[in-house]
């Protein structure tokens, strides 16, 4: 640090009747707790991804088995994405547009998924689909895979991303009231006019935050895909339970090559959020003066 | 078009917020809805407008149900506290919302749209804002947008919720005058509510003062100023000196003090109603004095604090008096009103 630096930082030290020592120490502690448990992490996936070159590491992610993977992935967030932005869209519409009796147990039953345990909301699914189920004679005798198959994981990780897009539009559309809505009703619009030119351009910062937040969570999800998967090799492993069975099979390169795929996808999530955070602030701003 | 509504009353919850409201409104008049906050005004209006819906009563325009249209179907443009302009929308789209979202058939094809929107523009004085924002308009502007928005449609009936309310004393003064001249131009059936009776007297034909969900009067302005139906739109409209008193076989008592004047239709306890500027002071006697209290001059009037004995009880009342009549604070002076209303409790 430079001398005019320490003077200036001392300076406003001083003005706020801090000492900067204990402002540098503070901050130091910050940057040093974050780096350890933050930065070192991402950098070590990349760095043992890579420990034996690119090759190795494209070749590792060529690998049918981490192909289909990653396919599986894609289709599962897509499909509960999806869902939870239908899901997501009306039950917000519902809760910050309309009263109702029993409108608090909707939204706490709207965020049942964030305190449950993903382990147990698997669990359930088992309980539901599963041969000894409550569904699952029936299911049997039409034919129909839930469990350790495509639908299973889909619903499970559904489930566990439901919240995202609900709770980052129902305190958007709550502030924003019903009064824009009601002017468009007046002037002639239909409902579903009022809710593509008045309601969703009001909101659509908070529907990709939300579509990004669930996105990220439905392509890391662990717990509740790891019961409801069986863990079928090359057909029912998601890319963070690939991870864990190329680790335990001391696969150190493949295993951290796809790791490192989630790792960059919390990345650009990470990016986006920032950006996405900053137009929201926007919309806040031009609304309050 | 002509609005008539009968017998309306709207409950939130155990709340009367309109209770049994009759009004009949004329074809082409400007009609102001004036009363003290939580009277039921915007909830009347709404109703109107098809955005609420009263729990009993009718509502008909021109001698036809208009409760089973819907707000889009009634072809009535509202004026909103807040505005509500589109936010995500410039000046030119909100305006042209209304235009825009008819059904194909009968929509206008997109440059009869636009000129439509400049003549809009034009009418409010504001087509130079048309790429603008609403988040970038002055309270003043954002009020003249939405009246033009609510106007584009050609509602058979216009609504406006406080249109000035929140908007300082010089504007609002310009906007309401520029309200009459537009409603002079277009004519078209005329209903805006405001707790400002300077502004309901200025501007209307007629006014409905309102209080706890229940019309209190219905008149001209100078009906409502002069010839007050009760002792809430005589308290509530203009500057008022209130008493209390008793009367008894149609002689007034203030105490135990008997007033020269008769109060033929009223019984029992009551309050003594006078104009501020109607309290004269000194010319003659009926028995009522009081002691000065206060006295500040302003212009070429003074106003005075005097404490009318009344019964065991003081009151304090504020009058004003021309300045040429010196008043000294202590002395006792004798108050004559000139007009006066007595109103039974
Ligand atoms: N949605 C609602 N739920 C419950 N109570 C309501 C609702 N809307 C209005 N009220 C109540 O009804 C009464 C009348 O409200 P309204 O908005 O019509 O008053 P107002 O005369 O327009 O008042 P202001 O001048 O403050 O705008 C108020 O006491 C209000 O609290
Ligand atoms: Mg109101």
């Amino acid at each position: 640090m430079s001398e005019s630096a320490i003077a200036l930082y001392s300076e406003r030290g001083g003005a706020r009747g801090e000492p900067w020592l204990a402002r540098v120490v503070v901050i130091g502690l910050t940057m040093l707790f974050l780096t350890v448990f933050v930065v070192l992490p991402l950098v070590i996936v990349f760095a043992q991804a890579l420990t034996h070159g690119v090759g190795a590491y494209l070749a590792a992610l060529a690998e049918p088995e981490a192909l289909a993977a990653i396919k599986l992935t894609l289709a599962v967030a897509a499909i509960s994405v999806g869902l939870n932005l239908v899901f997501g869209l009306i039950a917000a519409w519902a809760v910050a547009k309309f009263e109702f009796p029993g409108k608090t147990l909707l939204i706490t039953l709207i965020d049942l998924p964030f305190s449950v345990s993903p382990v147990i909301s698997g669990l359930v699914f088992v309980l539901l689909f599963g041969a000894q189920g409550y569904f699952g004679a029936w299911l049997q005798s039409h034919n129909i895979q839930i469990l350790f198959a495509v639908p299973g994981i889909a619903l499970a990780t559904t489930f566990v991303t439901f919240p995202f897009v609900s709770r980052a539009l129902i305190p958007l559309m709550q502030e924003q009231g019903t009064l824009e809505e009601e002017a468009a009703l007046s002037l002639g619009a239909s409902g579903l006019q009022t809710f593509f030119r008045v309601t969703l351009p009001n909101i659509k910062w908070g529907v990709l935050y939300g579509v990004l937040l669930c996105n990220a969570r439905a392509m890391g999800e662990f717990g509740a895909v790891s019961v409801v998967s069986g863990h079928i090799r090359g057909e029912t492993n998601t890319m963070p339970l690939l991870v864990e069975i190329l680790y335990n099979e001391y696969q150190f390169v493949p295993a951290f090559a796809v790791a490192s795929l989630l790792a960059l996808l919390a990345l650009i999530t990470l990016i986006a959020k920032t950006i996405l955070e900053r137009h929201l602030d926007e919309g806040r701003q031009v609304r309050d003066n | 078009m002509t609005i008539e509504l009968t017998n309306i009353t709207k409950n939130f919850g155990a709340f009367a917020a309109l209770d049994g409201v009759d009004l009949k409104i004329a074809d082409g008049e400007l009609l102001a809805l004036l009363g003290p906050s939580g009277s039921g005004k915007t909830t009347l209006l709404r109703i109107i407008a098809g955005l609420d819906w009263p729990d009993g009563g009718d509502v008909s325009f021109d001698g036809e149900n208009a409760l089973k249209r819907g707000a889009g179907e009634r072809q009535v443009g509202f004026v909103f506290q807040h505005y509500a302009l589109f936010r995500h929308m410039t000046v030119f789209e909100n305006v042209a919302f209304g235009l825009r979202v008819k059904p194909r058939a009968i929509r206008k094809d997109e440059a009869s749209i636009r000129a439509r929107v400049k003549e809009l523009l034009d009418l409010v004085q504001l087509d130079w804002l048309a790429d603008r924002y609403p988040g970038q308009l002055s309270g003043g502007q954002r009020q003249r947008i939405a009246l033009a928005r609510a106007l584009a449609t050609e509602p058979r009936i216009l609504l406006l919720d406080e249109p000035f309310g929140a908007l300082d004393a010089k504007v609002r003064k310009e906007l309401r005058r520029w309200l009459r001249s537009l409603h002079e131009e277009i004519n078209v059936t005329s209903v805006f509510v405001t707790h400002d009776q300077e502004e309901a007297l200025e501007v209307a034909n007629r006014v409905v003062v309102m209080d706890k969900g229940k019309i209190e009067q219905v008149g001209t302005p100078g009906e409502v100023y002069d010839y007050p139906a009760t002792a809430f739109v005589h308290g509530f409209i203009g500057e008022s000196v209130v008493l209390p008193v008793n009367v008894a076989e149609g002689r007034v008592w203030i105490g135990d003090q008997p007033l020269n004047i008769t109060a033929p239709n009223v019984g029992g306890p009551s309050k003594l109603y006078v104009r501020r500027h109607d309290m004269q002071v000194g010319s003659e006697s009926i028995g009522l004095r009081g002691a000065v209290r206060h006295v500040r001059s302003f212009g070429a009037i003074q106003r005075a604090d005097i404490a009318v004995c009344a019964g065991g009880n003081e009151t304090l009342i504020e009058i004003d008096t021309p300045r040429d009549h010196a008043l000294r604070t202590g002395e006792t002076v004798e108050l004559h009103p000139r007009r006066f209303r007595i109103f039974a409790d």
